[in-house]
């Protein structure tokens, strides 16, 4: 059974599309930025159970208000009876804090309630994950192009960085766009988007090189195209499967691990799509022949 | 290599020493970064190093002039003769004025000279001795309070040079923790002065209890590292809660001698800057004992002598970061996490066999040893599973089957075009495994920059992925290519058709 899928025919549409995607991806993170959560924008986070059936946000809010905590977020988090209340506090080090909160809300709220999970993250702290996570995904985006570029001609290094930076960057523009909370798991997943994407354009890339070793008369526009279909199959299954546990996570896993494994979502579609049509279609704009992958060789 | 892989396996699984230690996510607890505010005890140092130097120049009869401390610089004028020579004194790699690093290959103080002026000011390494010298005193005093609450099991780290990290399991409410080390417990006996002009110099401090400023003396009579034992005790006489103590013997002799010398006259105890009490001095206190009383209920009266009995901080420390999980969230979470490994687990097995029929099963045997050997190493590392962590391992179930894809349809691939089975099986092997290399490889480098530069929970994401996609490559390469050949073998001259 061969499968012969004219995935070249898209190239051009689809790149369009993959710049209109970033270029407002970039619009969303300039102009309306990332949302931090207290690991890079420090403060203090509580999650809150309220052990009432179906307890009142307003209520909740406005007994938080009262308490002089300066501005405040409070959200649903996962189940009706779990909150999480977000707000600043620079000042760390008053032992007491936590107790005087739970005695004054207890006093404003009449209902049950138990603090699940309190951080509170200084400035100078936050500000050093900031740090830590950009230089990750830079350290991370860079040893992937000196590893291609070891493994691979530079057209080749080319074509799967600008793949791995369509997949970070509109990532990020979708959580910039929903105002999803970027936190430290977030910076796990976009490294781990970062390793999976780059596998991806791997694996066709090393068809692609072979094929061109092997064919001296098919263009590079078509042999593309070839070999994208010849590891098709592969590229599906293990999307699939990635998706599947990936899925499982974010309906199972708790509401900790939601932002996650949906930036994860986003980057394995966006990983699989941008190897075939970002990575491939570059190898077309640079002219890429069996010359080019004979030179090294010799 | 597989019989041994499998007699390691049981060997892992019998010794139940080693446990998988679950993270402060999981399990419930605390986490605290501290900062040790350095700044007082460099200044401090930078005093001493002053005294050190005059006694120094007058003992070895050079003449200095207007020798003072400048902000954090020591300046001393010498007359022009002696330029030379005191510049060799500093720079004496023997010199204990100026101690020498050799691991550093730099002094303690850095020396410049502005004509007849010397400008020292203390080196980067000089400053990085003191912090780290300062930072093991503070942890010693942060692990004597830690263990006399009795937390279960703390972990007490150096971070950096100025920073402990503290972690504290199933500790849902560190209040009682912070307010231990929140306090640098300088304990220092005091007398009242007469007049404002005392020769050591004099200052206002608040009694804790009342407001009253008292007038005191600087000069310390005795201080918290002259305390043996400190304990709470209910005084019957005054029907109160007091701390008693007991000083050793210079502590006693000193304690003697200036309550013989100043009966009448008032005796403040300063805890932190301020006065806890001040009582009048009725008699001399020779017994090398006594207590203090402030107005304490029998909390305040415990933790003032623990703090007492674990000593002094070297200086404040600050709390930057805190995270604590409580005990019912950290259930939830590793329940949430294996429900979501199971059913992970169980759709990508399910989607397997649909997929790819007996290879299919092979795979999914595979991917189940694979589990169990990403698990036992987790567990000979003493890993600490964290819920992202449990992520990981989902994700390697995920991915895992990727390698054995990759070579199932290069197997399917090469039987197209080789009739003989078994070289067909064995060209898909050798002819996929640099994809497999290479594809792996790229996840490796994010994971271990992740390792590196991941704080805290995110650290165990990148360990389980690490350590997957390792245990992914020895079970493709070993376990999956055994049974396949077992397979091919068996069904050498049928036609075998992977779908």
């Amino acid at each position: 059974m061969k499968k012969d899928y004219k995935f070249n025919q898209y190239y051009k549409s689809l790149n369009v599309f993959s710049i209109a995607l970033i270029l407002l991806s970039l619009v969303f993170l300039i102009f309306k930025g990332l949302n931090y959560g207290v690991d890079f924008k420090g403060g203090t986070l509580i999650e809150i159970r309220v052990e009432t059936e179906k307890p009142d946000i307003e209520v909740l809010r406005s007994s938080f208000n009262k308490l002089n905590l300066g501005k405040i977020s409070i959200k649903n988090f996962g189940s009706d009876n779990d909150f999480v209340v977000k707000f600043k506090r620079d000042e760390l080090n008053d032992p007491e804090f936590i107790e005087n909160l739970q005695r004054n809300l207890q006093q404003e709220l009449s209902q049950d309630f138990s603090f699940r999970r309190v951080e509170n993250v200084g400035p100078k702290v936050s500000s050093e994950l900031l740090k830590a996570g950009v230089t990750a995904i830079c350290l991370s985006l860079m040893a992937m192009l000196i590893y291609i570029w070891i493994r691979f001609e530079w057209q080749f290094s080319v074509g799967a960085i600008a793949a791995l930076f369509h997949d970070v960057i509109i990532t990020l523009g979708i959580f910039s766009a929903l105002s999803l909370e970027i936190n430290l798991s977030i910076v796990a997943a976009v490294l781990t988007i970062v390793g999976y994407s780059m596998n991806d354009t791997v694996v066709i890339y090393d068809r692609v090189r072979e094929n061109l070793k092997k064919y001296s008369d098919i263009k590079i526009f078509d042999l593309t195209n070839l070999s994208i279909n010849e590891t098709l199959s592969r590229t599906i299954i293990t999307s699939s499967t990635t998706l599947l546990a990936l899925v499982s996570i974010f309906l199972f896993g708790g509401e900790i691990l939601k932002g996650f494994s949906l930036a994860m979502i986003l980057g394995v579609i966006l990983g699989t799509y941008s190897s075939i049509f970002i990575a491939n279609p570059l190898l077309v704009f640079f002219k890429v022949s069996q010359k080019t992958v004979l030179k090294k060789d010799s | 290599m597989v019989m041994v892989s499998s007699s390691n396996f049981l060997d892992l699984d019998l010794d139940k020493q080693k446990k998988i230690k679950l993270g402060l996510d999981l399990q419930g607890g605390s986490y605290l970064l501290l900062e040790l505010d350095n700044e007082p005890v460099i200044k401090k140092k930078l005093q001493s190093k002053l005294l050190e130097i005059k006694s120094y120049f007058i003992k070895n009869k050079i003449k200095i002039s207007s020798l003072k401390l400048d902000d954090k610089l020591i300046k001393l004028k010498v007359s022009k003769d002696d330029i030379k020579r005191i510049e060799e004194i500093f720079n004496d790699k023997d010199s204990t004025l100026n101690p020498y690093y050799f691991q550093f290959k730099s002094h303690q103080l850095d020396v410049k000279i502005k004509g007849d002026v010397f400008v020292l000011e203390l080196s980067k390494y000089g400053i990085i001795q003191i912090k780290n010298a300062s930072l093991d005193q503070a942890i010693e005093i942060v692990r004597k309070r830690v263990d006399e609450v009795g937390t279960n099991e703390p972990n007490i780290l150096k971070r950096g040079n100025d920073r402990i990290l503290l972690e504290l399991p199933g500790l849902d409410n560190p209040d009682r923790i912070k307010s231990l080390l929140g306090k640098t417990a300088d304990l220092a006996f005091r007398l009242e002065a007469r007049t404002s002009n005392e020769s050591f110099g004099t200052e206002k401090l608040k009694l804790l209890e009342t407001g009253e400023e008292i007038l005191l003396s600087k000069r310390v009579i005795m201080s918290g590292d002259n305390l043996v034992d400190a304990s709470p005790r209910m005084d019957t006489l005054n029907n109160e809660t007091v701390v008693s103590f007991t000083l050793d013997r210079v502590g006693s002799k000193r304690f003697a001698q200036a309550t013989k010398r100043n009966i009448g006259t008032r005796l403040a105890i300063v805890l932190d800057g301020q006065i806890i009490s001040a009582p009048v001095i009725r008699d001399v206190i020779a017994g090398g004992s006594g207590q203090i009383s402030g107005g304490f209920t029998f909390q305040s009266a415990t933790d003032l002598a623990l703090l007492l009995r674990s000593g002094a901080l070297p200086a404040p420390l600050n709390i930057i970061e805190e995270r604590t999980v409580g005990p019912d969230l950290g259930q939830d979470s590793i329940n949430a996490g294996i429900l979501s490994l199971i059913i992970g687990f169980l759709l990508v097995i399910g989607f397997m066999t649909l997929k790819y029929r007996i290879f299919g099963i092979i795979a999914n045997f595979t991917l189940i040893i694979n589990l169990i050997l990403l698990i036992s190493i987790l567990t000979l590392l003493e890993a600490t599973l964290t819920l992202p962590g449990i992520a990981g391992i989902i994700l390697t179930v995920g991915m895992a089957v990727d390698a054995n894809v990759l070579i199932f349809e290069r197997i399917k691939e090469e039987t197209s075009k080789e009739k003989n089975n078994l070289i067909a099986f064995d060209n898909g092997y050798s002819k996929s495994k640099i994809t497999i290399l290479d594809a792996n490889i790229t996840t490796i480098i994010a994971a271990i920059i992740l390792f590196i530069f991941g704080s805290g929970p995110v650290k165990g994401f990148s360990i389980t992925l690490c350590v997957g996609i390792l245990t992914t490559l020895f079970s493709v390469f070993f376990i999956a290519r055994l049974l396949t050949s077992i397979y091919v073998k068996i069904n050498k001259h049928k036609e075998i058709i992977i779908k």
